[in-house]
């Protein structure tokens, strides 16, 4: 199919979802805690597929049918879950300062003076910090570690509970094509698939697998996969934009960045490979013709480390071939993220083409 | 006052931001909140809101200065490279509070933003394992470079981004609560004194710029030359990680000051006055300066007997200042029951022992 043909079958992609995202954006999921995005993925995804389940672990499956003779079996996952809190312990004197351990990647510099909100529950807490008045200035050279810091929830005389979770409590914000919010990574992706299961697609059975636990370990996509059982995967994720400019020390010697990972403004990442998986080169090469045919702007991730679903899916059963596409964002894993609509949008729509121009054959070719 | 009320005037109060030398957005709150209940009201040269309370005295009247800063702390940008900024602090801002922050750019309009702390890889080496300076840290307004350059410039004012909370247990957080905080305690009082007949005039002062230089407060004394004058600021309340002998407990007391920038005769009648009306109170003392507009104002002319008034405030200088209205209620209290209370003959005993 050539651009033209496509323009015109194009699927939304703008205020609604746009709207969405800030929904699942603000909803809080912490990995092994998803039942908040996975209630909304439900209840927006139900009337679209033909099969629909939550297994043991709390992965949503859900599997919409082409109507073609021979059909691919694809999976397409998307993480719900997001890094945030738990709870550990409470200070006995004086009451309502919890201790706390991160779940997933948090660096513990993003931490100081943020507020948090308190998983299903109508309940803010702070993590304090020294007046800068009763610090000394060496001690304001020195990082402070997790185990010194406290959620103060003592504003609450109905209190928060050990083992409550608890995430950042940014609010969604857009101003222009910029968004600037908490779990970007992956309600993203997570917005994406629902959005691709809104399409039919004749030539292929799309598996969807919004999964759990991802940010533990890729945990939530090794039973998912087993459990759908297909002949090819995608991952939809959020992956970093470090594109920051250097510091400039000597002017006569400007120096380059060259460990961006990927770029902001500068489409979709298509993954090569990761500390997880060697992408299947013909998902890759797929990929890439789809884009370059339809004029969507495309990079490639930097090759180097990290890992998406792709690394657990990639291995199941007698192995599947994987790929991942991703959406750059800044500052993924700490209060807020930054993305683009731009690479937003265009990461569905490659996503969408690719998926609509796949038949069986491409398993004929070689790896 | 309600409780409820205190909290609405409070959140009226952080929801501008004001920092340091740009407080002026702040006057048409104030003039809200406080003009029906005043008789005159004027901005000072450098910006500080003046408004008096007659007094009913026939005599001439002795006047009281009551005063609170109305700036708060912040950023500012520096420098743009790259469609990213650079940040100076206006107040004192510990910088590892930084990454993450969500911040508001006043540019030429409003543009959210947020600080972060680069990778490490993009850092210098001394910053590579730690803690990041503030001059390294960028601001990122997630716009292409040639719009961030039409809409911000050098120079222009940063504020935390960060939404008012409503806790339980009377308690409330947002950024500004320094010294927002005690404008709230001031309104209180103004408005306790509505039936009430004092015989001094009251001046009740917003004033400028504490967080850096001080200017608002000593040129408005200046200008009003008050027999007596009373700071009402915040102080440092306990949390875990803060020493428990510089710190008070969070909604359960205020705290007087005590030292050389308070009038020790003056601090006797608060005491006094407090016990006698049932208000908890702890002693703040401080053995030279008290790090509030007293230290300037207590040295205009030929010197201001002084007071402090303290609310205690948990982590002050951050986006997330915590107090309990129940502090603020005390301190509105006592000052207005020491303004009403107050003989037209008052100054006469505020003598020094040695000369009786």
């Amino acid at each position: 199919m050539g651009r033209n043909q496509l323009s015109l079958t194009l699927p939304p992609f703008g205020a609604t979802q746009i709207r969405l995202l800030e929904k699942v954006s603000n909803a809080q999921a912490v990995s092994g805690d998803e039942s908040d995005v996975r209630k909304i993925v439900i209840e927006t995804i139900r009337p679209f597929v033909d099969e629909l389940k939550v297994d043991a672990l709390g992965n949503v499956l859900a599997i919409r049918h082409g109507s073609g003779e021979t059909r691919l079996k694809v999976m397409v996952a998307a993480h719900m879950d997001e890094v945030g809190l738990m709870l550990t312990s409470e200070e006995e004197k004086p009451e309502g300062f919890f201790r706390f351990e991160v779940i997933g990647g948090i660096d513990q510099r993003y931490l100081l003076g943020k507020s948090v909100k308190i998983a299903h529950q109508d309940k803010f807490g702070v993590i304090g910090t020294k007046p800068i008045h009763l610090t000394t200035p060496e001690e304001r050279k020195t990082s402070v570690n997790i185990d010194s810091m406290r959620v103060d929830l003592s504003g609450y005389t109905n209190k928060a509970r050990i083992g409550d979770r608890a995430t950042f409590a940014t609010q969604f914000q857009r101003f222009g094509d910029c968004i600037r919010g908490k779990a970007l990574d992956n309600r993203l992706g997570v917005v994406a698939l629902i959005e691709l299961l809104k399409q039919p697609y004749p030539n292929l059975d799309l598996m969807a697998a919004f999964t759990v636990q991802e940010e533990l370990g890729l945990r939530g996509a090794q039973v998912a996969a087993f459990a759908l059982n297909p002949e090819m995967a995608l991952v939809l994720d959020c992956t970093p934009a470090y594109d920051l400019p250097l510091e400039i020390e000597d002017p006569d010697h400007l120096p380059e960045n060259t460990h961006y990972n990927t770029k902001l403004n500068h489409g979709p990442a298509i993954y090569l490979a990761d500390h997880a998986t060697l992408s299947d080169p013909r998902w890759i090469a797929h990929l890439v013709q789809t884009a370059e045919e339809n004029s969507i702007p495309y990079q490639f991730r930097q090759p180097g480390g990290g890992g998406t679903d792709a690394g657990s899916i990639h291995l199941q059963r007698s192995g599947i071939p994987s790929v991942s596409l991703s959406t750059p964002g800044r500052y993924i894993h700490t209060p807020a993220a930054i993305a683009s609509l731009f690479d937003w949008k265009n990461t569905f729509y490659l996503a969408y083409l690719a998926l609509q121009s796949l038949t069986p054959d491409i398993l004929n070719h070689e790896r | 006052m309600k409780t409820s009320e205190i909290k609405s005037i409070l959140k009226e109060l952080t929801s501008t931001p004001a920092l340091s030398g740009h407080e002026s957005a702040l006057h048409s709150t104030l003039n809200h909140l406080w003009s029906p209940y005043l008789d005159e009201v004027s901005i000072s040269r450098v910006g500080s809101f003046q408004a008096l309370r007659r007094g009913t005295s026939t005599q001439p009247c002795p006047e009281l200065l009551v005063t609170a800063h109305m700036d708060s702390i912040g950023l500012m940008v520096s420098a743009i490279q790259d469609g990213f900024l650079r940040f100076t602090e206006i107040g004192g801002i510990d910088p590892r509070l930084l990454p993450g922050q969500m911040v508001t750019v006043h540019g030429k309009r409003d543009i959210p933003a947020l600080i972060v702390q680069p990778p490490s890889f993009l850092l210098p080496v001394e910053f590579q394992n730690g803690i990041v300076t503030l001059h390294s840290l960028w601001g990122d307004c997630g716009l292409p470079p040639e719009k961030v350059n039409q809409q911000v410039a050098i120079g222009d004012l940063v504020s935390f981004d960060q939404p008012f909370l409503e806790f339980e247990n009377d308690m409330v957080c947002s950024p500004s609560l320094d010294n927002r905080a005690s404008l709230a305690a001031l309104t209180y009082c103004i408005y306790e004194l509505v039936n009430r007949q004092p015989a001094w005039d009251s001046w009740f002062v917003a004033s400028v710029q504490e967080e850096e230089t001080q200017a608002g407060a000593l040129t408005s004394t200046f200008q009003i030359l008050p027999k007596l004058a009373i700071v009402v600021d915040v102080t440092f309340a306990n949390s875990p990680g803060t020493p428990s002998h510089k710190t008070f407990p969070l909604g359960d007391c205020i705290a007087l000051g005590w030292g050389p920038t308070v009038h020790p005769y003056l601090y006797k009648t608060f005491q006094e006055l407090a016990d006698q009306l049932e208000i908890p109170y702890k002693i703040e003392s401080f053995s030279r300066r008290s790090g509030t507009d007293a230290d300037s104002l207590q040295l205009v002319a030929h010197g201001i007997p002084t007071m402090v008034v303290s609310i205690p405030l948990r982590y002050m200088h951050s986006a997330v200042e915590v107090v309990s209205i129940k502090d603020i209620q005390r301190a509105g209290r006592l000052i207005a029951e020491f303004i009403a209370g107050l003989e037209i003959d008052y100054l006469e005993k505020i003598k020094w022992d040695e000369t009786n």
